[in-house]
């Protein structure tokens, strides 16, 4: 299991190298209130982009809006070099809510969105970059718990159960809402060392934290800048 | 497109046999709900074999509320409603998948329990058959238009009491052609599969229509 882990074995296909995620002029209204006004950025394939400012400037709200979970007002956001439009099913979307059944064990939970995520996609014309359930769940270091219902686990643990669902099926964009909370030092270098992985396989990453994520190559979006009442 | 169905489904099977219950629950409120009609209506034998299906059909009808609510909003809490959205496969499969789940797990075993409690109200061979054939044809109506509800509601804490004044009304069509085809099982002037047939249209056309309303719903959140 644990030479799976490397990410020597997953192939480094420069397919989506071209990949790049296109944000122009994005507004988002949350009951009558403009949250978001005029957000535009450029992420190519390879690189993170970490989104900060104070609580309710609109971190979650941005990510959301760009998986396609909150309706835009204006604005353009498009994965670009894909062959395909939406962006929702190139999209990996991690918050605080993890989308796992308590009733299911670890590997049933991940087993399932492996093969949901997965279903309906053209099919591949290059090598998987999915990692198997074992093999997603020994890199958050769970492979021991896989038989465990998810309802025995630890805050933590399920955050580490969310974050291997990121690496069972490859999706070229992951939108992370504070991907840390809960995380021990040792699970947060081994998440570090999986964001690091999906950047080399020509991924993009879009995280809203208050923490350092772990790597220096980020480039940081800066929500909220002007005071509120401040003419702009 | 077919294994994104199959996935939700087995997974929803799956869920629903850990948790226990929600489908046995359904068929014990059924149980009781027949077992009242007689204290309320009185022990006459003629009486209960004449409104014997038409209370059989109130009583699926209610207990397939239960548990209708949870639909959508289990999926809400834990974020699974979220991923359901970014796939490549539509919503409405999803929905779908869900329905039928809630279907095999609820549905089913109310019109399997039916003959069973059918006897408690003076129901012969003819009309037990009748009440059967015409609850597996109209409970999958009864789960794809409470789907609409449950997810008109998926955001409300406390959203069964609205969810089941939303979807009984919707609901009349399939009790009018359910009973009507019960009794005519049963013996009326009526054949049987004149209302039978119209009880399969509904099924069909909700199955056609009610994933695309309740999707759309779920999108509007």
């Amino acid at each position: 299991m644990a030479e799976e882990m490397t990410s020597s074995h997953r192939p480094h296909v420069d397919l989506h190298s071209a990949l790049r995620l296109r944000v122009e002029g994005l507004c988002v209204e949350r009951g009558e209130r403009r949250v978001l006004e005029n957000v535009g950025f450029v992420l190519a394939g390879g690189e993170t982009l970490k989104v900060t400012g104070r609580n309710g400037a609109g971190k979650s709200t941005l990510l959301r809006a760009l998986a396609g979970l909150l309706p835009r007002v204006a604005g353009v956001v498009a994965v670009e070099g894909a062959g395909e439009e939406e962006v929702a099913p190139q999209t990996h979307y991690l918050a605080h809510a993890d989308g796992l059944k308590a009733q299911l064990t670890v590997a049933e939970n991940l087993a399932f969105w492996a093969d949901y995520l997965s279903a309906g996609e053209p099919a591949p014309n290059h090598p998987t970059r999915d990692l198997s359930v074992a093999a997603a769940l020994a890199s958050v270091g769970l492979g021991h718990v896989a038989g465990a219902p998810v309802a025995i686990l630890s805050a933590g643990q399920k955050r580490r159960v969310a974050l291997a669902r990121l690496m069972v099926a490859f999706r070229p964009l992951w939108l992370l809402d504070e991907p840390l909370t809960g995380l021990d030092a040792a699970s947060r270098e081994k998440f570090a060392l999986a964001m690091r992985d999906h950047c080399a396989l020509g991924g993009m990453i879009v995280a809203a934290t208050h923490e350092p994520l772990g790597f220096d190559e980020t480039r940081e979006l800066r929500l909220g800048k002007t005071p509120k009442g401040a003419a702009s | 497109m077919t294994s994104a169905f199959l996935t939700v489904y087995l997974r929803e099977i799956r869920i629903a046999r850990r948790l226990g219950g929600s489908g046995s629950m359904g068929v014990v409120f059924f149980l009781t709900l027949v077992t009242i009609t007689p204290f309320a209506v009185g022990p006459d034998p003629n009486l209960l074999a004449r409104i014997g299906p038409a209370m059989l059909w109130i009583s699926a009808l209610l207990a397939s509320l239960l548990g209708l609510d949870r639909l959508f909003q289990a999926d809400a809490e834990d974020g699974s409603l979220d991923q359901f959205h970014l796939s490549h496969a539509p919503l409405e499969l999803a929905v779908l998948a869900k329905c039928a789940a809630h279907w095999t797990t609820a549905g089913l075993p109310l019109a399997l329990a039916s003959p069973l409690f059918g006897l408690m109200l003076q129901q012969d061979g003819s009309a037990l058959l009748g009440v059967v054939a015409s609850l597996l044809a109209g409970t999958p109506a009864l789960t794809l238009i409470g789907a609409i509800g449950a997810a008109a509601t998926v955001t409300l804490r406390r959203g069964g009491l609205l969810m089941a004044l939303l979807v009984l009304p919707l609901a009349i069509p399939v009790l009018i052609f359910g009973v009507s085809a019960a009794n005519a099982a049963a013996g009326g002037t009526v054949p049987f599969l004149t209302p039978f047939a119209i009880l399969c249209a509904i099924s069909l056309v909700a199955l056609a229509l009610c994933p695309f309303a309740a999707a759309s719903a779920l999108r509007q959140l």
